[in-house]
Order: C-alpha cells, then structure tokens, then sequence
C-alpha cells in the first residue's frame, strides 16, 4: 500500500501494469476479479481508456499513472512528470499505405498533398511537417486500416505491435515513427509533495 | 420562463458578490502583510508595447493577445507583472536607492489549452524586491510568502525550492556543451526523465547529470549536487524554522520563464493538482532596463489559492 492515487490503463496494458503494482505491494486481486468497476478505493486504483490517464494525473486526480509513450507524445502539451520506461507493450508508430506502387508517393507527387488517416492527428501532422510534405490528416477514431481501403485516403499513421493486422489488410509499413512502451508519469504536484512514497515506488521498480 | 443568455468568451468568467467576497479576503489578508512588510502596491498598465516586455524577455512572456493600437504600433496584455514592474523600477525609480519593495494585485492575461478549465484572465497577488542579492533578500521574499499564504489560512501549503542556476552549472562542470547540452535541458524542461536517461547515456555524460535533478526532499538531497547547491544550502541557513519546515528542496525545478537566474521556488497544496504561484531570483533583469540590480519576486494566482482554501476545507 503505497497511499499513492494510481490510474491505470483498461486494454492491452492492464495485465502487465497490475502485475506491476503487485510489486510495489497494491493489492490487486479486487481489480482482477472485477471487470466492470472502474474505482476501487481501497487500493488507491482507477482504471480507465489509456489515452485518459494523462488528463487525470494532470489534474491531480490521480498521483501515479501508467500509459503507452504513443499517448504520452499524441498528449505532449500534458504537465506530467515522465518518471520511468516500463518496457511493456512494445509496438511501433508507423506509417502505411497499400501494398504495390506507394500510392501516397503518387499523390504528393501528382495532387502536391495526401491524405492520411489516424488516431494520432498531432503525431501525425508533426511529423510530416518535420520531414517536408503537405499532408491532409483525417482523424478517426477506430478501424484505421479501413480508411485506405476505401479510398478515403491514400495513407495512415498508426500504432502495430506485430503487423498482422496491417498485412491482412493489405497495408505495407513505409516508415516507423518511433518505438513505444508503457511509461509511469505523475503529477507535478504529487511528485513534490508526495517524494517519498514516489521514489519507494521508483526504487521497487528499478530494483526488480 | 427562461433567461437570455449572452455568451462571454471561453475561459472567462463572471465573478458575482459571494465569491467576490471571499477574493476579496485572500487580497485583502495578503495587503496586510505586504503591507506590515513595507511593501507598497503599484499598478502598472494591463496593455504594455511588445518591445518593452521583449527587452525583459526573448519571447515577451508569451503574451497571448496583441493587438493595434491607432497609430500601429503593436501593444500586448500583458502576461506576467515582473517584466512590467522592472520597466517601473527602471524608469520611475531611476535615482532612488535600494532596496525597493514592491507589491502588486492585478490581472494577468494567458492563452488557454483546450477543455482544462483554464483562466484567460487570472488575479496575481504578489512582491518583487529589487536591490536585494542572495541569500537574504531571497529568505525575505519567501518568509514574506509563508507568511501571505498564513494570513489567508492556507494550512497544508508547501514550496518546492530549487536553482535555475544549478543544472547549468552541473553541465558545466561534466563539459557537456552545443547539441547534447540542448538535448538534456530539453528533456528536463518537458519533464520526461526516461528521455534524460537516453541522453545522458548518448552523450556519455556522468550519471549525476541523471540521478541530481530527481532529487526532492530535505535539506539532505543538497549534499548529493556538491559545489553546485551552495547557494541552496547558505539560502536554507537563513531560513526561520517555520519557513524552513514548508520547503522541499527541488533539484530539477524549472520554470518557464527565461529570466531567472538563481533561487527559484513553485508553491503546491495537496487540495490541487496544479502550483498555486511561483517566483525566483532574476538579477539580469533589471539590467536590461538600464538599472543593474539583484532582484526578487513572486507571484499567486489568487483564484488558485481560493480552489485550495475551499478543498482544504472540505
């Protein structure tokens, strides 16, 4: 029980990071055996969509919070403190377009522009404005790899772990991005005010 | 039957007699002790020429409203009052000796961030003391701190004290100059640690440059920075107990302004998750202005302090 507010991720991340806090000595076994609640009080846990936990960490509603370095740099305008790389739930920010012939290549090179569809808009925009082309980005908010598919746009930005669901989908990864994993942020305030039970928690995690 | 509404603009709002009432004692409890403390309260204009704030600060505080005025010259609502009361000192105080103690309650003007319940307008309540070097008038401005944040029945408040002059100094003692001396300060100003770590290893930097601005606590954490945390050690011996037992010593502490220089200290309550004020020494500032002199200050955002005081309360 580190007395410490921690929100943690629903999806992918949940398994891992709650094996996590096992380790700095939360009891998790309500967590596990609930799947519907979303606070548990005892625990000092909440549980919520990924890209959430900044939004609560930075106001304070939660001390601790464990989210992907994907939301993380999506979010950068986010007052959080980026305290440790977890090294779980691997995956790749990449961009892709259908296989054969590029067709984004065509048409920055044909209509000046392309169109390319994310989850990501502000990773995505950054990072064309960064390496020189005009992009028009279309944000969406499930299913990415349909967006090609059905001529909305020629390309997309999104985050893989292995691939598969690109391959069968007929997509073709021209460029990675960067590489994510699950980070541990908190808020600025807590990080101060509540030192010591953070680095008891930083120390745990760093030792194991 | 139902009311017309008439929209104001998005983080703005509309303060009505009951909350007015108790703004009005935060400002009025801390008048009293900037009063008690000799400080006297100046007003400066809420519209100031750019030029002037860009001579205090390479990006004029960030203001987040310019406009025209009607012969075309570029006027700014201004974003911060220590630039402006620096002007005043120079300007209005050019003859007369130092130390000058100043204090201001104004309003300040900032751009929002989207759906974050953010004040475009926010009331400063705060002190600037000119002429004053380190440590003592910085031990002045932050007893004259602890005692505003007493009068206005604040309990549970700390100050994160650290050095806008000590992780320079770090780097200049490890020789970590050009690219790779930008790349760590970036990384610490975005507060991302894991990011310090991969540059402190590509730059083959010593390990302090990573373990040194995590250090939060006593007064124990300055042993750990040596020679650069001199200043906060003699800064903590002048300290009154009181004083001392509020602090928590911050050697990452940064702060978005460009203009400090040594001491620089942020305020925290547990009742928010955002710092209710802040403040440091700034004395190349007044320089700038034509008036070399040591320098300073802090600054509350009164609104702030009122969220704190009624969820301590709660």
């Amino acid at each position: 029980m580190s007395g410490l507010t921690i929100a943690v991720p629903r999806g992918a991340l949940m398994r891992d990071t709650l094996d996590v806090l096992d380790r700095i000595g939360v009891d998790t076994h309500e967590v596990r055996a609930n799947d519907r609640k979303l606070l548990f009080r005892e625990a000092g846990i909440v549980t919520m969509r990924p890209s959430d936990v900044p939004t609560y960490v930075e106001a304070g509603a939660a001390d601790l919070g464990i989210t992907g370095k994907d939301v993380l740099r999506e979010q950068s305008e986010r007052e959080v403190v980026e305290l440790l790389d977890l090294g779980y739930g691997p995956c790749r920010m990449v961009f892709a377009t259908q296989d054969g012939e590029d067709p984004a290549a065509e048409a920055l090179r044909r209509l000046g522009v392309m169109r390319v569809a994310t989850k990501y808009p502000k990773i995505a925009a950054r990072h064309f404005q960064a390496t020189g082309r005009q992009a028009e980005i279309v944000e969406v908010k499930g299913s990415v790899e349909l967006a090609p598919l059905t001529g909305l746009v020629e390309a997309i930005v999104d985050l893989t772990a292995t691939g598969i669901t690109l391959r069968e989908n007929g997509l073709v990864i021209r460029e990675e991005l960067f590489a994510s994993t699950a980070r541990l942020i908190a808020n600025p305030v807590a990080y101060r005010t509540k030192a010591g039970a953070i680095d008891r928690v930083l120390e745990t995690l760093r030792g194991g | 039957m139902g009311a017309v509404i008439h929209p104001i603009p998005s983080g703005t709002r509309d303060v009505l007699p009951e909350e007015m009432r108790e703004l009005r004692a935060i400002t009025e409890a801390m008048r009293g002790v900037f009063d008690e403390a000799g400080y006297g309260e100046v007003y400066t204009p809420a519209l100031e020429h750019e030029a002037v704030l860009r001579t205090g600060d390479a990006q004029a505080a960030r203001p987040a409203y310019r406009l025209f005025d009607e012969s075309g010259q570029v006027l700014v609502l201004r974003s911060d009052m220590t630039i402006p009361i620096a002007r005043v000192v120079a300007t209005r105080y050019a003859d007369v000796e130092p130390p000058l103690r100043l204090c201001y309650v104004s309003r300040a003007y900032r751009a929002v961030r989207p759906q974050r319940g953010e004040a475009r307008e926010q009331l400063q309540a705060g002190i600037e003391l000119v002429g004053a070097g380190a440590p003592d008038g910085t031990a002045e401005a932050l007893v004259l701190l602890c005692r505003a944040l007493d009068a206005v029945g604040l309990r549970g408040y700390r100050v994160g004290l650290g050095s806008a002059a000590l992780y320079p100094a770090l780097l200049d003692a490890a020789g970590v100059t050009g690219a790779a001396r930008r790349k760590l300060l970036h990384e610490l100003v975005t507060r991302d640690f894991v990011g310090l770590e991969r540059e402190v290893r590509a730059a083959g930097a010593p390990e302090q440059l990573l373990r040194v601005p995590q250090l939060r606590g006593g007064p124990e954490v300055l042993d750990a920075a040596g020679e650069a945390a001199a200043g906060l050690r003699e800064l903590h011996a002048q300290l009154p107990d009181d004083v001392a037992g509020r602090v928590i010593f911050d050697l990452g502490l940064i702060r978005d302004l460009g203009y400090y220089t040594g001491a620089i200290f942020e305020v925290y309550d547990s009742a928010l998750g955002v710092p209710l004020g802040g403040g440091g020494r700034y004395d190349d500032l007044l320089g700038r202005f034509g008036r070399p002199l040591p320098a300073v200050g802090w600054g509350l955002e009164v609104e702030r302090v009122h969220v704190a005081l009624v969820g301590e309360r709660r």
